[in-house]
């Protein structure tokens, strides 16, 4: 009976929370398989043309994105010398470093189908992993694509990517860190600009 | 590239006694990476190598062999591989881990046809990745320096022993007569590249500087596999040390804001850490 009544609260607090936000796992699922079906049908980001890309990433992937959170883990403890508007400029040119790379990978897509693990929402989380799989038709290796998200006031954003077990903003942080142990927080943001501006090069080339 | 198997133990151990007679040189300074300009050297030279032979027989291989082919040989040696994965999962005292991967061999090599076909993913038994690396890790052996041997690429102290022993009980490396051992060392190793060519291009530009990106995915990815994909975040460095008081705080009343330099809508996380190892 205890059991019971402790199954129907959870029940009842699973759908309070349901009915005034979008829960993790349907922010993430809604968003990937919306953006799946507009790259499957785009003959021009299955070859190649990056600046497309970056457009829909723009548009529909980052407003759940909180960048300065991702900047803010990259720099680690570097992030509380840089002045804010240096942290500015880091979260804006990290900004575009990382939708660049979410770009490129999303014109490598060729008709894989994206898993979503089993999920569920503890009463008062505020800061979950949602675990998803990419599967190649056929065979191969499946790909362990996990979110980390965090509830702001705007709602759940993700903080945090990892591909394989390997995050992708945590990888940056000992290339940062050198960075700025050898030139300070201008040498790290002159790296990331001239990071940068080769990218875009390299997209008008195609 | 993979090629005999005596030249392969020759390269690590020169790779080991190289790496031994370096790791007194200077370095940047990161703990984890003692010996970075031996490794950097080493990386330099294996993507000399990559991009002068390895990759472009990779590139020809993947536009002359059409897709289901190329599946057809990843599954064939993934069904080979499954044997020493289970080993290892039954070193690390997962039984019933190491009958699933057995489950898969079988499956696979029957119905499967020789394991060109991954039947046993189909019906459920799911594909492991273990190693001795891996074992050695899950039985507390700390990775050691990183550490770029020769040809096969990064890897840690723990690791290069482990994988030793890889190759060492590698059943490939078993077959005879030596010609169709090779044959088979080659198409796997090519294969396994040709594989890997759609992340060349993401890896270009997420990095900033290529060496460490790698190296520090290269052991992110370790650390998750030796966790079976349970790995608990990374703390966060030296700030997470001095931000503690402030985040204690932060868990029992508001999150303040602005306190320790986070802008107002990056509300300071309370222990997080915690929750992913809830999981």
């Amino acid at each position: 009976m205890k059991l019971l009544f402790a199954l129907f609260s959870g029940l009842l607090i699973s759908t309070t929370v349901l009915a005034q936000e979008v829960a993790p796992v349907v922010l993430v699922k809604t968003t990937t398989e919306e953006v799946l079906e507009i790259v499957r049908k785009d003959k021009d980001i299955q070859s190649g043309n990056t600046k497309k890309a970056i457009d829909l990433v723009e548009a529909k992937v980052l407003p759940n994105f909180n960048f300065t959170r991702m900047t803010q883990l990259a720099m680690a403890r570097d992030w509380r010398q840089a002045t804010p508007a240096q942290q500015k400029i880091l979260t804006d040119e990290f900004h575009t470093l990382l939708v660049r790379t979410y770009a490129k990978a999303l014109t490598e897509y060729k008709n894989q189908t994206v898993h979503y693990k089993p999920f569920t929402l503890k009463p008062g989380e505020t800061d979950v992993r949602v675990r998803t799989e990419i599967r190649q038709a056929g065979a191969g290796k499946n790909i362990e694509l996990d979110y980390w998200l965090e509830k702001s006031a705007t709602g759940w954003k993700v903080y945090d990517i990892e591909v394989g077990g390997i995050s992708i903003v945590t990888n940056y942080r000992e290339s940062f860190a050198s960075e700025v142990r050898n030139s300070g927080i201008d040498g790290l943001i002159k790296l990331l600009q001239t990071k940068n501006k080769s990218g875009d090069a390299a997209s008008v080339k195609k | 590239m993979k090629t005999m198997l005596p030249d392969r133990i020759k390269s690590f151990t020169l790779a080991i006694a190289a790496a031994g007679l370096l790791a007194g040189c200077a370095s940047s300074g990161n703990p984890k990476d003692p010996i970075e300009g031996f490794n950097r050297a080493m990386f330099a030279f294996n993507e000399g190598l990559d991009s002068a032979i390895i990759k472009p027989v990779a590139t020809g291989y993947e536009s002359v062999l059409p897709s289901p082919v190329r599946t057809g040989v990843t599954n064939f040696f993934s069904n080979i591989a499954d044997l020493l994965i289970g080993v290892n999962n039954l070193l690390q005292g997962k039984g019933s881990e190491a009958l699933s991967d057995l489950g898969r061999v079988v499956i696979n090599s029957t119905i499967g046809i020789l394991g060109t076909f991954d039947i046993a993913s189909d019906i459920g038994l799911e594909k492991h990745n273990e190693d001795f690396g891996q074992t050695f890790g899950r039985w507390g052996v700390g990775s050691g320096a990183f550490v770029v041997i020769p040809v096969f690429g990064p890897s840690t102290a723990r690791d290069t022993v482990g994988l030793v022993l890889d190759v060492m009980a590698d059943p490939v490396a078993q077959v005879s007569p030596n010609a169709d051992r090779n044959v088979l060392l080659v198409l796997r190793a090519v294969n396994a590249r040709a594989n890997l060519l759609p992340a060349d291009k993401v890896v270009e530009e997420a990095a900033l500087d290529k060496y460490s990106y790698v190296r520090d995915a290269f052991l992110q990815r370790r650390r998750n596999l030796i966790h079976d994909g349970n790995a608990p975040r990374e703390p966060e460095a030296d700030a997470e040390q001095v931000e503690r008081p402030v985040r204690a705080e932060a868990g029992a009343a508001e999150p303040r804001a602005g306190a320790d330099g986070v802008a107002p809508d990056s509300p300071v996380l309370v222990a997080r850490t915690e929750t992913a190892e809830a999981k």
